[in-house]
């Protein structure tokens, strides 16, 4: 497939911060997913918040950083409920991708796919369903949806753009002290 | 000084692509007094408009019709609509090239001769020689001011460039230096010096790159004798009853057809466009497509051996700082069958964005070993390895059956199947990149599959007699005096070099050809 690069940059203002610690996400109320430290929160349109939810779950464990806050992985999930409002077969592959993941995850004795303590059990089952069109579409979406979100690359060192600081003549191109 | 041209204006030169060899050609025939119309199907971008930006620079410039794939490559399933990262740009592809500008070695172009024969291969030897093509090689580095040639300093090296030279040196290889590079290192030709951006691949902010966007486009443009028109998408070209090409149908940019008249055609749209056009002019007269009579047209699409090693080390290299392809290993470009394939190939550094990364080291991976790997992205170096492909008659360009693209034209299906000696090359490679990142303490490395095809080659092949390639050794059809073609597609095998510089050595020797004719009447 042709990665789809969404050029719109996505906006922290989407979510709607509310403190400076994060978490796992929850469903704190009436169409909304929130941090479970009160952190952030993002409003659901059309998916179940419980779908959604999920959903961040699903995206942390297919791309796992531990040093990287759900928030991030909330943004890169939210253009998933923007489609489903307008796209009904969206919707419907969202939300019966997660009620699989979660009959699957009951079966294995838990009382849900996030309910499951560990890691490894979770991407167990995302294993049985990789080669289909939900999970191919979410982690299609979250190549660019996660990596693309410019507040997490100082995470992983990135400086990104340096044109505008006059390139790296002379901020260090060649400074490297190890070899 | 634009020159504009009347559509029905039969006396000019008609060239379709502005890159390395559509741009250059059109501005050597203009600076010798040839009336050229250039028609280009993307947008004018200049370096004020570049974006440091992957995916936003991406958007900008990337070529991004629809096309299909097929064969047993990896780009076909892991980028099924993608099957190459090229510009749709004033400039072509030379406005996203890193600028390595190596000349071929004079077995490249006695490929069959030297190599002898290979099975499910379809070598030949080029009917150019090293020794007829370094006089315009000489002119091509002038123009381009590649560095290491004419007195021009080599660029200074980058982290990336280190860590490979410290790898280089203690695996013995000799030849690793920072490249000939068509990038200034001191201030040329009106253009600035690099200041060690880094996203070369995304248009160079400083113009210390060549690209013909903003060197031989404008000079072109200011003899008063080239014309270029943008947005001008080339749908088909027209012949009379003799045969002889009349001139070409295109969508301007609001999609209204015109009708460009013209003395001669020359074709530079890119190796998957030029052909899909040839193939798309069919006639009742050509119904195969025009100068195709040996069949031979998308035929032979090469795209060079390639694959990246990245390496992750203790501390941090910061790769991205600076020129994209900030060094080179040559050692392995040589020919020696002991290797177990025929040819060689090429080490350059390379890097690439966290963004891209993710979409390219190891596309389709998920889970803790690749995002590990994302981890380490800081001090991380990184390689690309580029080597001689082998032609095979069923790699091949062909007209979708079904699919039509924005103005109703059949898309171009891109097939390619890996050759055993493309497979055995790679392996070697990928042992040997490593190897270099091992040498200076690499704690892991990664054996990186090829992107969409960025040196696309080989589709109207040049060729010495007429039933074996698409055109003579002065790049015009077999079949239509008057109809050209004039990018890599004229390549008769891929050499393992970057192809840039020999495209645009090719277009001031074929614009000399040109203008040679039209003075002796026979154009």
């Amino acid at each position: 497939m042709v990665p789809s690069p969404n050029t719109k940059q996505m906006s922290r203002r989407d979510l709607l911060k509310s403190g400076a610690a994060v978490g796992v996400a929850v469903i704190a109320g009436a169409g909304f997913v929130a941090g479970s430290t009160g952190a952030w929160a993002l409003e659901v349109k059309a998916l179940k918040p419980e779908t959604m939810a999920t959903l961040i779950q699903v995206a942390r464990d297919i791309y796992p950083h531990d040093r990287v806050a759900d928030s991030f992985y909330a943004l890169a999930v939210k253009s998933h409920d923007d489609k489903a409002a307008d796209d009904a077969a969206h919707k419907t592959l969202i939300e019966d991708g997660i009620a699989e993941l979660d009959t699957m995850a009951q079966a294995a004795g838990a009382a849900g796919y996030a309910d499951m303590g560990w890691e490894a059990d979770r991407t167990a089952l995302l294993h049985k369903i990789s080669d289909g069109g939900f999970f191919q579409t979410v982690r299609g979406g979250l190549v660019v949806g996660l990596y693309n979100q410019k507040p997490l690359w100082p995470l992983f060192g990135y400086e990104g753009a340096s044109f505008e600081e006059g390139g790296y003549l002379e901020r260090g191109f060649d400074d490297i002290n190890w070899l | 000084m634009t020159a504009p041209y009347d559509l029905n204006d039969d006396s000019v030169v008609v060239i379709i692509g502005t890159g390395a060899g559509g741009g250059t050609l059109a501005n050597e025939l203009a600076q010798k007094g040839v009336d050229v119309v250039a028609l280009e199907a993307g947008g004018r971008y200049l370096p004020e408009d570049y974006i440091n930006d992957e995916w936003e620079s991406f958007s900008q410039l990337a070529w991004l019709d629809a096309r299909t794939t097929s064969g047993d490559w990896r780009v076909a399933k892991d980028f099924s609509g993608l099957p190459a990262w090229i510009v749709k740009a004033v400039g072509g592809s030379t406005v996203h090239w890193a600028g390595a500008s190596l000349r071929f070695r004079e077995h490249e172009f006695k490929a069959k001769s030297t190599y002898g024969e290979v099975a499910g291969a379809t070598l030949l030897d080029w009917p150019v020689t090293l020794a007829e093509m370094e006089p315009y090689y000489d002119k091509a580095e002038f123009k381009m001011g590649t560095t290491r040639t004419n007195g021009i300093p080599g660029l200074p090296g980058n982290t990336n460039f280190k860590v490979m030279k410290a790898g280089a040196d203690k695996l013995g290889y000799t030849e690793c230096h920072t490249g000939r590079m068509s990038i200034n290192s001191q201030p040329r030709d009106g253009r600035a010096a690099c200041g060690q951006v880094g996203f070369c691949f995304q248009g160079c902010k400083f113009g210390a790159k060549w690209s013909t966007a903003y060197t031989e486009i404008p000079k072109g443009e200011e003899t008063g004798k080239l014309e270029v028109r943008e947005r001008a998408h080339v749908l088909m070209i027209e012949h009379d009853d003799s045969g002889k090409v009349t001139g070409v149908v295109y969508a301007d940019k609001d999609g209204n057809h015109q009708r460009q008249k013209a003395r001669a055609v020359c074709i530079a749209g890119n190796s998957i466009e030029s052909p899909r056009l040839l193939l798309n002019s069919a006639s009742s007269k050509f119904s195969d497509g025009l100068a195709n009579s040996s069949g031979q047209v998308g035929r032979n699409y090469m795209r060079h051996m390639t694959g990246s090693v990245y390496g992750v080390f203790e501390k941090p290299v910061r790769m991205w700082r600076g020129t994209t392809m900030a060094g080179i290993i040559t050692d392995e470009s040589r020919h020696d069958p002991s290797r177990g394939f025929v040819g060689g190939y090429e080490m350059e550094t390379l890097s690439i964005g966290l963004p891209f990364m993710a979409a390219f080291l190891d596309p389709g991976a998920w889970g803790r070993s690749f995002t590990s790997a994302m981890d380490g992205y800081e001090n991380m170096a990184g390689m690309w390895l580029v080597g001689e492909d082998m032609p095979q008659e069923t790699n091949r360009i062909t007209l979708h059956g079904e699919r039509k693209d924005q103005y109703g034209m059949p898309i171009p299906n891109v097939h390619f199947d890996d050759h055993p000696n493309d497979l055995a090359m790679r392996a070697h490679a990928y042992k040997q990149g490593a190897a270099v990142y091992d040498a200076v303490g690499a704690t892991r490395t990664f054996p990186t599959p090829p992107y969409p095809s960025t040196h696309n080659l080989g589709t109207n092949r040049m060729s010495e007699k007429a039933s074996d390639g698409v055109v003579n050794k002065w790049g015009q059809t077999h079949d239509i005096a008057n109809l050209f073609v004039s990018d890599g597609s004229q390549f008769t095998t891929g050499a393992a070099e970057n192809p840039t510089l020999t495209i645009v050595a090719l277009a001031i020797r074929q614009a000399d050809y040109i203008a040679d004719q039209m003075s002796k009447g026979a154009l």
